[in-house]
């Protein structure tokens, strides 16, 4: 067996956590450093799986980097983990945001320790759902999930923040209730937690009479209401105006990635035949939560909540790409998951920087910001470019990818009805991030901001790894395209491709 | 008159109906607390002679009873750490006047 | 097809001012070097423009006037799409070349003294470098998607640079609505893009006009195509009804609008229909939609172009009217008529934008009514902004002349309803030229600061635009341009230099001009007529044409504001806050309630359940001794 490349990147920030938690007198300082240090190494580890990872057509529906070992031998579930071109890139994007959050949180000067502590135990678990390949394995690091964002919001946020943290936790609780029960049925069904077995035997493996759309619909409320899909998305708005601009970029960044991962990997995977049935009526949901979500965005008046609505809209786009179950269509979503991840990241960074610079957040007292703050202003209107899906930002390429082949795919009914209406959403976003830009930076500079601070060195060192990936990616979409082809193409071809 | 095991199951209902009508009744903390070792002692008892008499050779129920102690030993000792912090925040071990976390 | 070598050096033509982009935003500008960044920016494109020549000469010489490169993958996907970033050689790319780089380097020379002294010095220059990358991208993209992609970075360029000055809420406002309502334009391209993808499963351009050859693409789905992408022309040239956009723009500086708004940006449209010509001609609905759009656009911008007393405002009317013509020339004629008209009028205009630009810089406004008398104080841009509106007018035998009767006599051929239209525009195009040029040449100084002639800097540019405003229509005097663009026949509606002479059109078109040229002179220069008396008698006509016939409220203030945002999504919001959210909390609320209702049962004595246990045992023990 060879070296476990998952389970270092996995466990080195749960270990970074126990050194913060358990190591008595750290000063703020060091605890800093040992975050960076503990996110930074997993970043470098999964850059390496990155670069060795097998993109030759072989290599298609195969998992790499495999782990195995016995976990619960009584229900034969264990301890099982493994990428493929679909997870790989989101778990590179999860130590991506992991390392630069904490950049993003050096400035966090209340109960440092805990602080980050909590921030590290998060990223073990989002990286643990993208990696599992077991089914009560991914169960387990997706509730673990819901520890650390709640005593993050709820100690370092702000505004209503209690209410938003219990709102996050039972939101999310009720949704992974059902979807525990999703999975047990899928166990009672099969006699298996093997997600490879599962996919690969198809519902063949189901042997009682349990009905199958009913486990799909259990499965699939879990993963709705993290996408977040209409009408399960009001939690979202909330939770991220509330919550500590780190914790913001994580949850957009990469907590509700798990979402969409989910439905391709089990919805789509696992259940193909009921997710052809069902493929309309979740179009249908996606073009609301496309036109609806920017919609409501466009009235917006809070600058972060503004982004949160706009994640609404992206996130509908994630959900057309995979019910439109064309290869094209499907690697698109993936490529919107880590473009929104990273263009939305950054989006709630700079919005950071200005909410905590200036000390306001409601777009209409703000103003003339490009004068005092250049830098932070040209990085922001970088972020609303990807936002509104200018070519050369990766939401370029990966929105066209999902209208191309949410348009050219023969899959599903009436597909073409629900991209067209789809394309509405690119106006709206248009509409509504320039608003917001003009709102925030351009017109006449206003004298009570005079002397607020431009982005700091460490503020600009972090704002240019997003701008230099969501550049990369949008000019040579390759790098993504590749990897993300062979765990797709296997998913896709189970709907003739 | 030899004793047999129903005079040590009589004495272990005796005084386990002893100390549950302590525990249930009393409202000094203290004596509850008594009250719960009293019928820990009762099931000790039980467990003794039914092991002597039952399965002579074996000592299950001993082990068992020591294991019993020696839980029962830490429990009163957290027990009455507890009530000692109680009364020096409230001067009172009454268990029905400590409702702090009562709606 | 023949592969032309070295290839390298094309690619330079589109990655010199991107290059430039790069250097000047990333090393110069923390330097602080604006002179640096404008000579970086103008050496850059310069390069660009020897390459375009070279590749002029070499595509003159090879006989099909097509060459191509080896091209890159850019977006593949396994067998579900493959994206290839290519290079399109042909006539029709090289003299978009020749357009863009050279209105480029002069109008980034002219820049130079324009620009002197602004802040965003380096930013100006960027900005400009990053556009004529773009746009040259987009001139030789081989695949419509990454046509698309250069289509779109142009819209944010000029999004950019109209907001150049983002302090003034004006600037920022017109940028905005430049960009959003050219994406009501690229919806329609966007739309377009995914037909053709879904039916054919390629972009390739070349592929493309095959298969609408071959006859595989046709039928109702061709002209829904050709519609499609017909709108993004629509959105990116200014036509009507996207056209409210382009006047706004003119708050950029006077350079930006010269290149931009006037000479290629805006041109992009009527090239991109040229460009995907093959795919019009099998489809007569939407040529007719082409020609009439454009006909209509030409008198019903000419008509506001009448009215506006702001010097840019006028002129960018008149750029939406000459668009209108050249989209009416492809509708009616084809791809040479079109794009000879965007040739010609890419350096006219380009001129009347700097000049404009220079009256700008000598009396600090773009009002006419506070200029006058400039014709003795600034000579060489009297000079240059009289040749410019000539051509424009179409006097013989300056350059406008020869493509604009091209357009008059083709569209009488086939659609004469928009001949008229275009013979009375050109009446009109007279008239409100000349008065631009009696406005703000003749007559008194009426302004209050003391005006005088611009740097050299900026008049040598305009000197060389001027001798090709005179000349560039030359060219197709014996249809040497109609045979190079359309790969045969060489045409021209009147044989050589004097010949076009010969022909009665001409002489229709001239009279009409002199006609304009003359009432322009009657009112605001001898005046015979008096204009406030003309505007008075006619006040409901003035009213609608000043208020730009209300298009700007109607969209804006009715359709945007009031029922899109202030009911439609206001509505959506409430919706959501108090219909959506309102139900996960009142379940929450509910749930509190029963909660908080039924605690009553837990009164939280302990001795108390202890009782309720040892019943419960007691009874449970008592249950299975009688029933055994």
């Amino acid at each position: 067996m060879e070296f476990s490349y998952l389970s270092l990147i996995i466990f080195l920030p749960l270990a970074g956590a126990l050194v913060i938690a358990l190591t008595p007198g750290l000063s703020a300082r060091l605890v800093r450093y040992i975050a960076a240090i503990f996110t930074l190494v997993p970043l470098v580890v999964s850059l390496v799986l990155f670069a060795l990872f097998d993109r030759s057509s072989d290599a298609a529906g195969v998992m790499q980097f495999e782990e195995i070992m016995s976990w619960i031998p009584a229900i034969d579930a264990n301890y099982h983990l493994g990428v493929d071109g679909l997870s790989l890139p989101l778990v590179l994007l999860t130590t991506l945001i992991g390392f630069l959050v904490v950049l993003i949180s050096w400035k966090v000067g209340l109960r440092v320790r805990q602080y980050f502590a909590w921030l590290l135990l998060l990223e073990t678990s989002i990286l643990g759902v993208f990696c599992s390949l077991d089914l009560l394995l991914f169960f387990f690091f997706w509730e673990v999930e819901i520890i650390p964002m709640y005593f993050l919001i709820v100690i370092w946020g702000s505004g209503r923040k209690e209410y938003s943290a219990i709102k996050y936790v039972v939101y999310t609780l009720f949704g992974s209730a059902l979807m525990l029960a999703g999975i047990l049925s899928l166990y009672f069904a099969t006699g298996s937690f093997n997600m490879i077995e599962l996919s690969q035997g198809g519902l063949a493996m189901i042997q009682s009479i349990l009905p199958i759309a009913p486990i799909f619909f259990l499965l699939l409320a879990g993963f709705a209401v993290k996408l977040p899909v209409f009408p399960f998305h009001t939690w979202l708005p909330d939770a991220h105006t509330d919550a500590p601009t780190a914790v913001s970029v994580v949850l957009a960044g990469t907590l509700i990635k798990m979402g969409g991962y989910g439905m391709i990997r089990i919805c789509l995977g696992i259940l193909p035949e009921v997710a052809r049935d069902f493929a309309p009526l979740l179009l249908a949901l996606a073009v609301v939560n496309v036109v609806y979500g920017a919609a409501v965005t466009l009235k917006q008046t809070d600058i972060k909540r503004l982004i949160a609505y706009s994640s609404i809209s992206h996130m509908g786009f994630v959900l057309l790409g995979v019910f439109a179950l064309g290869e094209l269509s499907i690697t698109g979503a993936g490529l919107q998951m880590f473009s929104h991840g990273i263009i939305t990241g950054l989006l709630f960074a700079v919005a950071g920087i200005v909410m905590h610079n200036t000390g306001e957040r409601t777009i209409g007292k703000l103003g003339g910001l490009a004068k005092q703050m250049p830098v932070v202003a040209a990085i922001f209107i970088i972020g609303s470019l990807g936002a509104m899906a200018v070519p050369s930002t990766s939401g370029f390429v990966a929105e066209v990818s999902v209208f191309l082949g949410a348009f050219s795919s023969d899959a599903v009914w009436g597909v073409r009805i629900f991209t067209a209406i789809c394309l509405i959403g690119v106006i709206l976003a248009a509409a509504y991030v320039l608003w917001l830009v003009q709102r925030v930076f351009f017109g006449p500079a206003r004298g009570k901001f005079d002397g607020v601070a431009d982005a700091s060195k460490l503020e600009k060192a972090y704002c240019a790894v997003f701008v230099a990936v969501i550049f990369l990616v949008g000019i040579y979409p390759a790098i993504l395209t590749d990897v993300l082809k062979t765990g797709i193409a296997p998913i896709a071809n189970l709907f003739g491709g | 008159m030899t004793l047999g095991l129903e005079h040590y199951l009589v004495l272990s209902v005796v005084l386990f109906s002893i100390g549950l009508y302590g525990a249930l009744a009393r409202r000094s903390a203290v004596i509850i607390l008594m009250s719960i070792e009293i019928m820990l002692n009762a099931a000790n008892i039980a467990l003794v002679a039914f092991s002597r008499y039952v399965v002579p050779g074996l000592l299950t129920g001993q082990v068992f009873t020591i294991f019993s102690i020696v839980v029962g030993a830490a429990e009163v000792t957290v027990g009455l750490a507890i009530i000692i912090a109680i009364y020096r925040r409230r001067e009172t071990i009454d268990v029905t006047k400590i409702n702090l976390m009562k709606w | 097809m023949e592969v032309i070598s070295p290839s390298g050096p094309v690619w330079l033509i589109f990655l010199l001012p991107l290059i430039a982009f790069a250097v000047i935003f990333l090393l110069i500008k923390p330097l602080n070097k604006p002179k640096l960044a404008s000579f970086i920016s103008i050496i850059a494109v310069l390069g660009s423009l020897a390459l375009s020549t070279w590749l002029l000469f070499s595509l003159l010489s090879s006989p099909e006037h097509e060459l191509t490169v080896p091209s890159l993958n850019w977006l593949v996907v396994g067998g579900a799409i493959n994206i290839q970033f290519g290079l399109i050689l042909d006539s029709l790319t090289v003299v978009m070349l020749m357009v863009v780089t050279v209105v480029s380097l002069l109008v980034q020379i002219y820049s130079q003294g324009y620009m002197r002294g602004d802040p965003g010095y380096h930013r100006y220059f960027a900005l400009m470098s990053l556009f004529t990358a773009s746009m040259l991208g987009l001139v030789m993209a081989s695949d419509l998607l990454v046509l698309f992609v250069f289509w779109e970075l142009v819209g944010l360029c000029s999004y950019l640079l109209i907001g150049f000055w983002f302090q003034r809420p004006a600037a920022a406002n017109a940028a905005k609505k430049a960009f959003i309502v050219t994406r009501f334009g690229d919806l329609g391209f966007l739309a377009a893009i995914l037909v053709l993808f879904s039916q054919t499963g390629t972009l390739d351009i070349a592929q493309l006009h095959g298969l609408a050859a071959a006859g595989v693409l046709g039928g109702a789905v061709l002209t829904w195509v050709a519609i499609g992408i017909f709108l993004g022309a629509v959105g990116k040239s200014g036509q009507f009804p996207l056209h409210v956009w382009l006047p706004d723009a003119m708050e950029g500086p006077t350079p930006v609008s010269a290149l931009i708004h006037a000479a290629t940006m805006v041109a992009a449209g009527v090239f991109l229909v040229a460009r995907m010509y093959p795919l019009f001609e099998h489809s007569p609905t939407a040529l007719l939609t082409v020609a009439t759009i454009g006909g209509v656009t030409a008198i019903f911008a000419a008509t506001m172009a009448m009215v506006m007393t702001d010097i840019k405002r006028v002129l960018a009317y008149s750029t939406i009217s000459q668009l209108g013509y050249m989209m009416l020339g492809l509708g009616v004629g084809g791809i040479t008529i079109g794009i000879f008209h965007l040739f010609n009028h890419a350096f006219f205009k380009a001129l009347l934008f700097l000049s404009a630009g220079s009256v700008n810089h000598a009396t600090g406004t773009f009002d006419m009514r506070r200029m006058g008398g400039l014709k003795r104080i600034m000579p060489w841009t009297y000079a240059t902004f009289l040749v410019a509106s000539l051509s424009i007018v179409g006097i013989w035998p300056l350059a406008g002349f020869w493509s604009k009767e091209e357009i008059l006599a083709t569209s009488l051929e086939s659609q004469p309803l928009l001949f008229y239209l275009a013979l009375i525009t050109v009446f009109l195009t007279a008239f409100y030229m000349f008065r631009i040029v009696f406005l703000t040449f003749g007559g008194q100084y009426r302004g209050d600061t003391k005006p005088h002639e611009s740097s050299r800097v900026m008049v040598i540019p305009m000197v060389v635009l001027a001798v090709l405003a005179v000349g560039s229509g030359w060219v197709n005097v014996t249809g040497g341009f109609d045979q190079f663009l359309g790969h045969g026949e060489g045409h021209s509606f009147a044989q050589g230099f004097f010949g076009a002479l010969a022909h009665p059109l001409a002489w229709l078109s001239q009279v009409f001009a002199a006609g304009g040229i003359f009432l322009a002179y009657a009112i605001y220069s001898a005046r015979w007529l008096s204009a406030e008396r003309i505007r008075r008698r006619f006040f409901p006509v003035y009213k609608l044409l000043s208020n730009k016939y209300w298009f700007d409220e109607l969209y804006e203030n009715i359709l945007v504001r009031g029922i899109l945002l202030n009911r439609f999504f206001a509505g959506l919001k409430f919706f959501d806050s108090r219909g959506v959210d309102g139900a996960v909390n009142r379940i929450a609320d509910t749930v509190v309630t029963v909660g908080q209702t039924s605690r009553k049962v837990q009164t939280g004595q302990l001795q108390l359940y202890g009782m309720f246990i040892v019943l419960g045992i007691l009874a449970i023990i008592l249950a299975m001794y009688f029933t055994g």
